[in-house]
Formats: structure tokens, sequence, C-alpha cells
């Protein structure tokens, strides 16, 4: 048993039916009890989807198991044959069903309908959300390609010369991070370089789609999370390259257009030079010095929180204190990741052990998911949402890419945004008494609200203050209480409350590694000294 | 109207105008919430309890998807996820469930009272909780100064629909109340209200010296009231079938009343406390008079909005009689299909009575029928859970989703214009929107 909080991922039929709902002629059966219809909300409230995601559930009772669920699964499947028609079937079981072993899958592809069906096992309590999809999709692809699949040892297909290199976008699902903006911005990149898009996959597809795969030159996996293992048996099958890079950022993005100039012998030099993002120069132009080793801490899924590393470090000045992940599939490309800056990865699901690791390295900006969202609420950090899951307000109405040199441009604003203004910054380091600016001021771009959210008290409305709700305090160093002497404390309230955390923190570390008991003005400023900024 | 067309009336009789409604059953896909979902309000409710559910990671994804609760830094409730060992017999789930529950209580020493929930999968498995909280209860007497009343309820799909998980927690509550000395009278008032509701509830009672008065479930799960032979019961909400019937064997008066929303609602509703405590009509009419006139004088802002127009209730929260009721008698609502998730006769006659003749009663569901019905008949409003909203939305209907409705204080006098508000909204809205 497994205590949870929140859950980054929902379980694996949440995947199907992430699958089923990006698709077209697609309909998704599951086998579960009544409760389980509180997903189709996630569909059209996160996305404000306008139809309902095309899954029927068998939704059993009680009475129900006394006698024939099995019965039941295929009234059900028959009733949504002839209902909705579908060009294909999914059928799978969510966590209780795959208790009563009615093996619905196999039942469902007994029944002798005339369209294809894919049963699907989910294995409810060893995977999770990610793995579901990722294994729906391999399912779908293969059950529509087997057919196709060419003898072993044949040679791969030749493209008609004169012929513009074709590739098929593949990963983009519903309840994707920016799926929908990233395929356009992506399609626009490719054109631009003179490739055409075959196809994209899942997101928009119909089943004679998919069976049009193996016309494309080579895969974009997108997103790995949901389209490795897709890709990687094309690979394998049709001997249809992958373009693994993921193009978001200036250099992820030039990377992607080098990896598919290589594999087409397209020159792509000119696109190159095309200064297509403004991201390096609003990073370089001087306002953005105040943004140099911003201490960042990024936690999402691998596709968005890697990029998102490689963007911190190499593009914005920013220092990643931390990395890491919920995927666990994907979690040797983020600790290798994480190497690269020198930091260990942290992989984990428990929520809890990521609010600790923020509390516990305090910095000045976290990139997440919805979750760090909430983390960064409580304990005053600014933010910004770079993955899945996430809220309503994080599907926006506006064309907001994370993919392509507009996706740079948006990340640019994104997160920068939360943070303090470059000369606001500075003109609170010189008055730092400044009465109309301190800690309970918010910054001057955004709503007043920011500061109020940074005070515990907020998160549990109306209710005795537990003991984990209260903030972040230090741990008593090892061997006798760290005290602060007043005026030490007086010159500590001088500094920027923004920065205050950090200085509070570095001078009870440079004191009780010294073995400084009581903190006076002249440790602070020891400590300053020690630490630099 | 539209009509209801062919196909409807084919597996529809909609009972004859004029005569008590004919219920119709219908069976197929429901797209309710399960009982897990009460746990959303009831942890707000009751202040020093936690909520443990034991299920799988769709019970914890519900309960973080359901409400958009995600507010609660750290929530007074969690899930005990099974995983493939528990299942696999390679883990003992009773010594698991006990490692989790430790683990919890040391974590969380604010804690008077733990629920542990029972889901869909834990009751496939026969997980048996009552067990296993009888058995925490006594590994907690023994622990000096923190000391946890461990109770279990089941909040699973199975059983329980949506609001009937506050069924099943106030019933397991039921066995903790003190017994009240032979022929003392009480008044237990149940079900959830808001902190301010309850207080002009009390306020009336006071004024009409009803009492001592109950509100279940409370703030502080330790301070429970007595229950008797001498206790009258008024239910708040129409869904507590369980409890009613274990209050009953206890020995207590079920007072049979209609659900106190709106103004008829709210008199009838106190008029049946009335009557068991025999206040004269002369007293009762001073008491309420004021607070009735002038909810009927807020009501009349939205009843101009609302007057004449049709409405179609999904099977839901359990409100939707009551509610229906209301929209119908004090709004001028044209009733066109009240669905229902079931039919609690008991709780419901003094409801039905008041229910227009010939209203097309569905109990039950089969949700691809109900929303071809709903487009043939296009309703001005339609009450719905948050998965079908904005798909109707984007037919062109106006919703109104029905979580609001178990959220938000719309009981009594002083709420009955909210409530009204709350359906006039949507509508207000469209007539606003001109994109």
């Amino acid at each position: 048993m497994q205590l949870t909080v929140w859950t980054y991922e929902g379980p694996p039929h949440i995947g199907a039916m992430r699958i089923a709902a990006s698709m077209r002629g697609v309909h998704c059966v599951l086998h579960a009890p009544q409760g389980d219809t509180y997903a189709d909300l996630l569909f059209t409230m996160i996305e404000r989807s306008e139809r309902r995601p095309p899954v029927t559930y068998t939704t059993f009772k009680a009475r129900d198991l006394g006698t024939d669920t099995a019965e039941l699964l295929k009234t059900c499947v028959q009733g949504v044959h002839e209902r909705f028609r579908p060009d294909l079937l999914l059928v799978g079981e969510a966590c209780t069903a795959e208790l009563l072993q009615d093996q619905a899958g196999t039942l469902a592809k007994s029944m002798g309908l005339p369209i294809p069906v894919v049963p699907l096992e989910l294995s409810a309590y060893s995977r999770q959300e990610n793995w579901g999809a990722s294994e729906t999709f391999y399912q779908v692809v293969r059950r529509l390609l087997h057919a196709q699949v060419p003898q072993p040892g044949s040679p791969p297909r030749e493209r008609v010369s004169g012929q513009r290199p074709k590739a098929n976008l593949l990963g983009p699902t519903a309840l994707g991070f920016r799926c929908r903006d990233d395929v356009t911005e992506v399609t626009r990149l490719l054109n631009a370089i003179g490739v055409d898009v075959n196809l994209v996959a899942p997101l928009g597809a119909s089943p004679a789609d998919i069976a049009r795969i193996p016309e494309a030159d080579f895969n974009c996996c997108l997103y790995p999370e949901v389209a490795l293992s897709v890709c990687s048996w094309l690979e394998r099958m049709f001997k249809q390259p992958t373009v693994k890079t993921i193009p978001i950022g200036v250099g992820a993005t030039q990377d992607f257009l080098r990896e598919i100039g290589a594999l087409t012998g397209i020159d792509v030099t000119a696109a190159l030079a095309a200064q297509a993002s403004r991201l390096p120069w609003y990073s370089r132009s001087v306002d953005s010095t105040y943004l140099t080793g911003k201490r960042v801490y990024i936690f999402a899924d691998a596709t968005h929180a890697i990029a998102a590393a490689r963007i911190c470090a190499e593009e914005l000045g920013f220092q990643v204190v931390g990395l890491g992940t919920y995927g666990r599939e994907l979690a040797r490309d983020v600790r290798a990741a994480a190497e690269r800056y020198g930091i260990e990865a942290l992989i984990t699901d428990d929520y809890l052990e990521v609010e600790a690791q923020v509390a516990e390295l305090h910095p000045e900006l976290v990139l997440g998911t919805q979750m760090e969202r909430h983390i960064a609420k409580r304990l005053g950090i600014p933010c910004a949402v770079i993955g899945a899951p996430f809220h309503v307000q994080d599907c926006p109405a506006r064309y907001a890419p994370q993919m392509g040199f507009e996706g740079t441009n948006v990340i640019f604003d994104t997160w920068v945004h939360p943070l303090m203004m470059g000369l606001e910054e500075h003109l609170l380091t010189m008055f730092r008494g400044d009465f109309e600016f301190h800690d309970a001021a918010a910054p001057s771009h955004l709503p007043t609200q920011a500061t109020t959210t940074a005070q515990p008290a907020q998160t549990e409305m109306a209710q005795p203050q537990t003991p984990q709700a209260s903030a972040p305090s230090v741990t008593p160093a090892p061997g006798g209480p760290l005290a602060w002497a007043l005026d030490a404390e007086r010159e500590l309230k001088k500094i920027p409350f923004f920065v205050r955390g950090k200085a509070r923190r570095n001078t009870e570390l440079f004191a009780a590694e010294r073995g400084i008991q009581m903190i006076t003005v002249e440790t602070l400023y020891d400590a300053k000294a020690h630490f630099g900024r | 109207m539209s009509g209801s067309g062919a196909a409807v009336g084919a597996h529809l009789d909609q009972g004859l105008p004029g005569t008590a409604p004919v219920v119709l059953r219908e069976r197929g896909q429901c797209e309710v919430f399960c009982g897990l979902s009460s746990i959303v309000w009831l942890h707000r409710k009751m202040h020093d309890a936690f909520f443990l559910v034991v299920g799988s990671r769709t019970c914890a994804h519900l309960l973080q998807s359901a409400a958009g609760v995600m507010i609660f830094a750290e929530p007074r409730f969690a899930t005990a996820i099974l995983q493939e060992r528990d299942l696999a017999g390679m883990a003992d789930c009773m010594e698991e469930l006990d490692g989790v529950v430790t683990r919890l209580l040391a974590r969380r020493g604010d804690i008077r009272t733990l629920f542990l929930v029972g889901s869909c999968p834990s009751e496939v498995i026969k997980l048996d909780l009552h067990k296993a909280a009888e058995r925490l209860t006594r590994a907690q007497a023994g622990v000096e100064g923190h000391q946890v009343k461990v109770l279990a309820f089941s909040g699973s799909g199975l059983e329980t629909t949506f609001t009937q998980g506050e069924d099943q927690c106030v019933a397991a509550l039921v066995p903790e109340l003190p017994r009240a000395p032979v022929g003392e009278r009480n008044l237990l008032v149940v079900g959830t209200l808001a902190d301010v509701v309850q207080d002009q509830f009390g306020r009336l009672f006071d004024a009409l010296d009803i009492g001592p008065v109950h509100f279940l479930p409370g703030t502080d799960t330790r301070a429970f009231p007595p229950l008797g032979d001498g206790t009258s019961v008024l239910f708040a909400q129409p869904f507590f079938n369980e409890t009613a019937g274990l209050l009953a064997a206890r020995g207590a008066r079920l007072l049979s009343a209609p659900f106190p929303f709106g103004v008829e609602g709210t008199l009838g509703w106190l008029a049946a406390a009335a009557r068991a405590w025999g206040v004269s009509d002369a007293r009762f009419d001073a008491v309420t008079a004021a607070p009735a006139a002038r909810a009927q004088r807020a009501l009349i802002r939205y009843t101009e909005v609302l007057a004449g127009r049709r409405i179609t209730f999904l099977p839901d929260s359990q409100l939707e009689i009551p509610l229906a009721r209301f929209l119908a008698r004090e709004c001028g609502m044209a009733l066109v299909e009240v669905g229902t998730p079931y039919l609690d006769r008991r709780a419901m006659q003094p409801e039905l009575d008041l229910l227009p003749a010939g209203v097309r009663l569905v109990e039950g569901q089969d949700v691809d029928r109900q929303l071809e019905r709903i487009a043939a008949d296009r309703p001005d409003l339609t009450v719905c859970g948050l998965g079908l909203a904005n798909p109707l939305e984007a037919l062109g209907l106006r919703t109104k989703w029905s979580i609001e409705l178990v959220f938000t204080p719309i009981h009594g006098f002083e709420q009955a214009a909210d409530l009204a508000e709350l359906f006039a909204r949507p509508l207000i809205r469209s007539a606003r929107l001109k994109v």
C-alpha cells in the first residue's frame, strides 16, 4: 500500500482514454463501476472539450457482481458498436474490473464485430497514466499496421526522388501539455525546411490515418512518454528512423533541425541562421542581467523537465538546483540530465517528497506541474507550469506552444514573468527599508494576491495550523541551538525579502559549520562574503 | 416546446397529466460520481477528522479531480493505494494498512477521528475495514495523549452514488452517539450544513422553543449528540436512507417533511418539528412570517428570470426532486424531466406529493438515451455533472453543475434566493453574451 495525498498521474486507463479522445473514429469501452465516469470531466473541464470523450463505461454495481458482469460487458460493447459506429474499438478494464477477471478485452474480441477490436491489458495496480497511453497507442498502431509489416530483411522504403520528405509527428494527445499548439508550430518548422507532415498521431488521427504511417520517411517522437514504444517498433519493423530531439528551447530546436537535415540531406543552415526566436536577444539584453544565477527548481514529466533544465542553464543563465520527474519510464534520461548540472535527480511520484526538497533548496523559481504550483504558492516562491498534470488555466485560449522558435518566445515570457523585474530588484536592494515595498507587497506587475498566498495560513482555510502547514524552518544545527543577536536580526530584515530566506539559511549554515552559537552582524557579513550573492 | 420525439416516447411512458408522477426506470451507463466524492465536503465540516480511502490510484485521482480541491496544501484526506503485491498476497493488507495508519497519525497530531473509507477494489477483495477500524481503535487506546477513534464506511461506487457517501459516513457515527436518558427530548438535524445555515436554523428553533437541537455531522467529531427514544430527527438532505434506518432502530422518531429548500420547503420542514413539539400555529407564524416574507421578496428578482423556463435534471446528487419542486412551485419553471439516481420513497414522499402532476420522473440512468432526450427536448437549463456540462453547452444548451448544489449554502429562508440565483445565472449570462 502506498500512502498518496495527491497523484501526478491518473491510473493507466486514463491514458487509454487520452488516446481514444485524441483520435477520430475510435471508441473505448471500459469495464468499470459508475464512479469511474468522473474521468470525463478531465477532458470537458480542463481542456474545455466540446464533446464527451468517446468512452463508454459498463458501470457495474454491487448487484451485478452476483450475476454476470461479463454479460453486461458484452451488451455494452454491442450497444456501443450500434450507437457510435466506430472504426476501431478499444476495450479495457479499470482497476475494479481487473479484479473481476472477466477478461474484458478478449471477451469483446471474440464477439465477431466487423471492426478491429483492440484488447488492452492495463495493469491498474502497477502502472500509471502515461504508461497506459503509451501502451494503448502502441497496441492501436500494431493492430492497424501488422498486415503491412515488411518481410524481415526487406530494404527500407526509398523516397521518390524530387519529392519532399515526409514526417509523422507522433505523441501529441488530449490532455498533453500544449500539444495542440506544438503540432502547429512543429508543422511550420518542418514546412519551412521543405518537409511535409504525413500525419499527426494520435491527436486528430483516424484508424485510416494510422494505416498511412509507413508512407513517411521518418517519425518525430515529440512526446516520448506516449510515442517512444511506437517509434521503436516502427524503427524495428518498418526501418523508419526516429528523430529523437525534442524541439523545446532554442538549442534543442536547432538540434532538431540539424538532426532532420542529416537524416534527409536537407540543408538547414538558412533555417538555423534565420533568428526566428527572440529569446537569445531578450536573454542577452541588459535587463536580463538580473536573471543570472537565479536558482531554479524543475520537476515535471521527463520530456518537459529535461528541456526546461537545458533552457534554464544555457539560454536564461539560471542555475538548476533541482531536477526531477514523476515518470519512472524515462527516469534514466532525467538522471543523465541532472548529472550534467552537477545535481542528483529526484525520481518520485510522492508529492510530499518534492515539497520537502523545494523547501530545503529554497529556489527562486519553480518550474513544474500543477502540484509544484501549489507547493510554490505555499512556500511563496514564483512558479510557472511547464508540463502535465495541469489545471484549466494552463490550457490557454491564445497560441502558446512550447516547441519550436515561437515556443521559446512563449517560454521566455512565461518563466521570467513571475520573477521580480530587474531594476525593481536592484532598487529594493538599494532601499531596503522601503515603506511601500516590503514582504507584504507583491512584485509591482503582479496582482496583489501573490503575497497573501505566501502565507501558509491561506492554505487550509479557517483551520488550526498543522505542523506540516507551517513555513519551513531551519533545522537546528548539531551541537547547540543557534540564536540571532537582536541587531543581526534587524540587519537581516534590511535584506529584501525575496532573498532573505536564502541569507538566513546561508548564515545559519555558516555559523553551524563554525560552531558559532550567537549570530551577530559580523557573522551575517562573514557569511555573505563566504557565499557570495 | 420542440416535443419529445418518437424515439423518446418509445421507451419512456410520460404518464398522464393530472396524475401522481409515474416513475420510469432506466438502466445503462450511469454518469455519476461515487460516494468517495462526499469526502470533499465532509472533511471541511469535520475539522478534526481524516479520511483515508483504501483503494486504487483511480480513487486518489477522482478525489483530486472531482472538485478541484487542490487548494489545500495537505488535505485531511488521502488514499492508501493498493498495489500488485497487496493483491498477489505478497503483502498482508491488514499489516500494510496498520503501517500506513501509524505513519499518518504520527504526521497529523491534530486528528481525532480517522475514517477508513472503503472503495470498489477494497470491496471486491473483501477487505474488512470495520474489523480493521476496531483493531486500530484498540491499538490507539494504549497510546497516551493521542487517542484517535478509527471508524469505517464505504464510499464504493458499487454501492454508493455521490452523496450517499455522506449517508454511509454519518451511519458510521450513529453507533458512537451516547444514549439519551429515557424520555429526554431533543431534536437531531442530520446532514452537512454550512455553519452560517446551521446558526440560522438554531435561532429559528430557539424562537420556536424547540430544543435542545443538535446537528450531525458537527465540526467536532468528539462531541456527539445524545440519541434515544425522545429524539426526533429532521433530515436536512434527502440522501440518508441507511442513517435513517439506524436512527429508527435506536428508537428515534423520524419526522416526515419536505426538505428545507425554498420558502415552502423550509416552512414545511420547520413545521414538522413544530408539530412534534406542539408549537401553536400562532407562535409558528409569528416566528416564521418575517423571514419567509423576506425570502419571498429576495426571490422575486430571480423568479422573473426563471418563470416559464424549462428545466431538465440529470440524476446526480439526489437533490433533484426537492429542487425541482422548489423551481416549479416557487420559481414558476416547467419541469421537462427529473432524473434521480434512486428513489427513496420514505424520504421523498412529502416532496413527491408537492411535485406538479404528470412530471416525467426517471430513476436510474442510461446517459446516452438521456442526452438524446435532452437534444430533442432542448430545455432552457439542464442540471448535470461536470463531465457533461461543456458538451451540452457546445450544443447551445445552458447548464448548471450539480456539484455546486452540494458545495453552496442553499438551505433555509435566507439562502432561498441564492439557490434560485444558481439557476438564474447561466440564463442571465447567456442573455449577456453577444459572441
